[in-house]
């Protein structure tokens, strides 16, 4: 399998009055075309990661790495014009709530064609017909009137939806997406997360899954990396998940409620300071 | 779509259809207490307080049969309250009484002087525009910049400097020093009588008529003024500009639109700003509706013969049918903009737009 | 606090910064100190206070720091000396009269104007909105009404037909302006009652029996102090700018007092050649007005972090 994506000792530093901040320290992994789960208590530095290989990094943040290369360049070299190419076309990424990530005065269909439109010369018919079967195949059952309706007219699932196909419309290689399910309903993560199963088996994409909740990582990726204070502490795969070695793999585990197991005491996450070394 | 939801939406589009007329009633009653309110105290200033009603809308030196008669027709002799009644009638009715200046009906006055200074608060906000909104959207882009700095010191300064004492300033430098523009006034004395304008809105009528040296001489004369309303506005909107955007760029949607591959002017220009002209709109509306009110002072300055020089000078002639009746509608053009905007928003924020 | 329980005595600043303050007043202080500091680390609020306490301070010892009389001009031998004359820093206008004590004096009506604005309109527009937000309902209704028919009226027009009405004088003009700015006032208090209404402190004052005018006047106005005392200072450069542009229109104070905004007026006439007469009153004017910006945008930053977008 071929690298996709080549992350080398990865750090990203804020700059606050009080100090420098970490949020990102020596983060190291390769991704194939396949699915890796980042898994982590919120502030862990997940996001930051995945911001960091698309590029969306605070501007007054520093971001540095042995190496950073998808699919053989190197993207902290690379000038800000061919990183913006990149993105949308070839890396993508969803993010966490459709209520506030997407233009709330712009039509759900021009955002999904504004996408199209950046990276292909295509016309105004075509971009339509093409959003509209993008649509389509994340499961919106009426494309046509959803294309015209604005993001505060649909609900969080078919948001997130929307924000897929925003996003897949230009048929990216890699996605990452951040904690896609993490603000819907529960009933309808279940939903979504199928389509973005189905999506990216069909197309072959490599995916970064960030997310909290390392069940669901599990269920979902081939690999799994567990990050703690902005590092990796393990890095298994799926399968071998009950077999994590590192405490505070476990510990996220024991967190994760078992139907018919006795809850008392309620496992507390423990959190020991020299894992963050 | 089953027939149960096809019953389902149909009723959801009579709840709205419900709802949206409920907001118009509320609108219409929004409207209709402002204007009354507005008669009430313009009521209260010109015949409640004043001794003697009469000698403020007539002078001292009225005849007294005309004296007699005037308190006759104001109907003073009558309770308050049917005076207030009288005095809404004739009010919406467009009749203010009559100027002592000028001996005219006071709406047939104002009808003549109200063009000018609409022609200048609107070319003073549009200058104000058209160059605040860049200034405040570069102030927020570039924040903490110096060119920040540089825009906030240009919008404390406009929110500090006296108006009159500025343009007499201008006065002095780009006219009497420069001579970079014409003398106060609207037109110069030459065409004053071959130009026939229609609207009455020179700028427009010398372009409608092609009379480009007519259109040269205005543009002098309104420059300077147009440019030092448009410098108060500036001040105001490249401010609010700034606070929009920085609100806006923070947003998630921005991150969103980055990941998509946009080019950072799109982002600036078609998403945050696009989401920031929703508020803006009400911002530029009474930046509008203040530049209304500033032409009090500066035309004063700048000999401008509009509603704002009209108003001084019944002021202080004691004329007080002229300075009520300015004040009704420069109050009224006040409610309007207030309305205007408030269906701009709507329109632009598809969020609150009635479907 | 005798029976504090640290053995070494406190500094002064660790006693204001302590995050377990021993009695109100410490914690007061300690809040005070905080904001401060935070105030004075904005270089330009800074310099906003320190051109209002000069302004306190000369419209103060007006009679000590005016060189000459304001009012009463060497018609004879000083007439529209330019600056820098002798004796005569800023020049004299057409009655001889020397513009720096005049400025000087006139110090004094603007602070006046400001104070007595300030006094009339905040505490109208403090218990209009304290009221209509703690009582709601249809008094709610009403009274937010009114205040937003006048907050759609034009301010300045409307005052100017007032002083026509009331005639001109300086105090006419104060009650003009007050007039027509206590709207704002009102909007702010009743944003801020509405919050504060339904707070569970606010529920447990009431359960402990205290009556609604108790409850208004001790509980619901202090929290809406700050963002009034923000927005007040904020309006003074405003008030400061509609008071002169009457006394330019010749509403505003009568002459000979050495009102700003009537100094341009009658400096007017001379602009083209003597243009110090009227000159010099705008720098004043906009001088007192730029520092009550300045003060207003620092205590906005320092008082309401939130407001600032920093
Ligand atoms: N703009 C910022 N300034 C300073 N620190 C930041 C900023 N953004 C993020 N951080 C820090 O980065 C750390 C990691 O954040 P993030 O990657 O968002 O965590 P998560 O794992 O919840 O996604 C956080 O602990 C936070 O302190
Ligand atoms: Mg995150």
């Amino acid at each position: 399998m071929s690298a996709l994506l080549t992350v080398e000792d990865l750090r990203v530093r804020f700059p606050t009055r009080t100090g420098v901040v970490e949020a990102v320290r020596g983060v190291s992994f390769t991704l194939g075309r396949e699915r890796l789960g980042i898994v982590g208590e919120s502030g862990s530095g997940k996001s930051q990661t995945g911001r960091a290989v698309m590029g969306l990094t605070p501007a007054h943040a520093q971001v540095t790495a042995k190496r950073l290369a998808f699919d053989g360049i190197d993207l902290l070299s690379a000038p800000p014009k061919l990183r913006r190419d990149l993105r949308g076309k070839r890396i993508a990424m969803i993010l966490q709530d459709p209520k506030y990530s997407l233009n709330p005065v712009m039509s759900i269909g021009k955002q999904i064609v504004e996408t199209l439109q950046r990276h292909e010369k295509v016309g105004r018919a075509e971009a339509r017909k093409r959003a509209l079967d993008m649509l389509a195949a994340v499961q919106i059952r009426d494309p046509a009137r959803v294309f015209d309706l604005y993001p505060h007219e649909v609900s969080g699932g078919m948001g997130q939806r929307a924000m897929i196909a925003m996003m897949l419309v230009a048929g990216p290689e890699l996605l990452i997406a951040d904690e896609p399910t993490s603000a819907l309903d529960v009933t309808v993560q279940l939903e979504v997360l199928s389509i973005l199963d189905k999506l990216v088996a069909e197309r072959g994409m490599g995916l970064i899954f960030v997310s909290h909740d390392l069940r669901l990582v599990s269920s979902f990726c081939d690999r799994v990396l567990v990050m703690y204070a902005g590092r990796i502490v393990e890095e298994i795969a799926a399968s071998e998940l009950s077999n994590a070695k590192h405490p505070y793999t476990q510990g996220l585990l024991n967190c994760m409620p078992v139907i018919g197991a006795d809850r008392h005491p309620l496992p507390v996450l423990d959190r020991k300071p020299e894992w963050a070394l | 779509m089953s027939m149960s939801d096809t019953v389902r939406m149909s009723g959801r589009r009579r709840a709205r259809s419900r709802k949206a007329i409920a907001a118009v009633l509320q609108f219409l009653v929004v409207v209709a207490t402002t204007y009354l309110g507005l008669l009430a105290v313009t009521f209260f200033i010109g015949r409640v307080i004043p001794i003697d009603p009469v000698l403020a809308v007539l002078g001292d030196r009225a005849p007294q049969h005309v004296v007699e008669r005037t308190r006759e027709a104001m109907g003073l002799n009558l309770p308050l309250y049917q005076q207030f009644f009288i005095y809404c009638q004739q009010a919406l009715s467009g009749d203010f009484g009559t100027s002592v200046l000028t001996t005219n009906p006071v709406m047939t006055d104002i009808r003549r002087v109200f063009p000018a200074t609409i022609e200048l608060a609107t070319l003073g906000t549009v200058i104000g525009a058209l160059i605040g909104v860049p200034l405040g959207v570069l102030a927020a882009v570039k924040r903490g910049s110096i060119a920040d700095q540089i825009v906030r010191v240009i919008g404390l300064v406009g929110y500090s400097v006296p108006i009159f004492w500025l343009a007499l300033l201008a006065l002095l430098v780009f006219y009497a020093r420069l001579r970079w523009v014409a003398y106060p006034g609207r037109i110069d004395i030459v065409y004053e009588y071959t130009f026939s304008p229609i609207t009455g809105f020179y700028l427009v009528d010398a372009l409608w008529q092609r009379q480009w040296d007519v259109f040269r001489d205005v543009f002098r004369h309104i420059i300077l003024p147009a440019s030092l309303l448009g410098y108060f506005s500036l001040a105001y909107i490249s401010r609010m500009t700034r606070s929009f955007m920085l609100n806006e760029l923070q947003q998630e949607y921005i991150v969103a639109a980055r990941a998509k591959g946009l080019s950072e002017a799109r982002i600036i220009w078609a998403h945050a700003l696009r989401n920031a002209a929703v508020p803006l709109v009400t911002v530029i509306a009474l930046s509008y509706a203040g530049l209304l009110e500033g032409s009090v002072l500066t035309e004063t300055v700048f000999a401008w013969p509009g509603l704002g020089l009209y108003i001084t000078n019944s002021l202080q002639n004691a004329d007080m049918n002229a300075v009520l009746g300015g004040t009704i509608i420069i109050g009224s053009v006040f409610i309007g903009i207030n309305l205007l905007s408030d269906l701009l928003y709507r329109t632009l924020d598809p969020r609150t737009r009635a479907r | 606090m005798s029976l504090a329980t640290e053995t070494r005595p406190l500094t002064r600043r660790e006693w204001l910064l302590s995050d377990r303050p021993q009695s109100r007043l410490q914690a007061r202080l300690g809040r005070a100190y905080m904001t401060w500091r935070r105030f004075s680390a904005n270089r330009l609020a800074v310099v906003g206070l320190l051109i209002l306490l000069g302004l306190c301070f000369v419209a103060a010892f007006a009679d000590l720091l005016a060189p000459h009389s304001p009012v009463i001009g060497n018609l004879a031998g000083a007439r529209l000396l330019p600056p820098g004359s002798e004796g005569y820093l800023l020049g004299t206008d057409d009655q001889g009269r020397d513009i720096l004590s005049r400025l000087i004096h006139g110090s004094r009506l603007t602070l006046a104007v400001v104070v007595l604005v300030a006094i009339i309109a905040a505490p109208v527009g403090l218990i209009v909105g304290a009221v209509a937000g703690y009582a709601g309902g249809w008094i709610d209704a009403i009274l937010m009404r009114v205040t937003d028919i006048f907050l759609a009226f034009p301010k300045l027009v409307l005052a100017l037909a007032f002083v026509a009405a009331l005639g001109p004088g300086i105090e006419n003009a104060v009650i003009a302006i007050a007039i027509t700015s206590w709207p704002p006032y009102a909007r702010i208090a009743r944003a801020e009652t509405l919050t504060v209404r339904n707070s569970d402190y606010i529920a447990a004052v009431r359960l402990m029996g205290a009556s609604p005018a108790r409850i208004v006047f001790r509980h619901v106005v202090p929290m809406c102090m700050s963002s009034l005392i923000v927005r007040v200072t904020l309006d003074m450069a405003g008030i400061i700018l509609t008071a002169a542009g009457l006394g330019f229109l010749g509403l505003g104070a009568q002459p000979p007092l050495p009102e700003w905004g009537a100094m341009i007026a009658s400096g007017r006439r001379f602009i083209l050649d003597q243009w110090w007469v009227a000159t010099m009153p705008g720098i004043a004017i906009l001088i007192v007005s730029l520092g009550f910006n300045l003060l207003g945008d620092g205590l906005r930053d320092a008082l309401d972090p939130r407001e600032s977008g920093q």
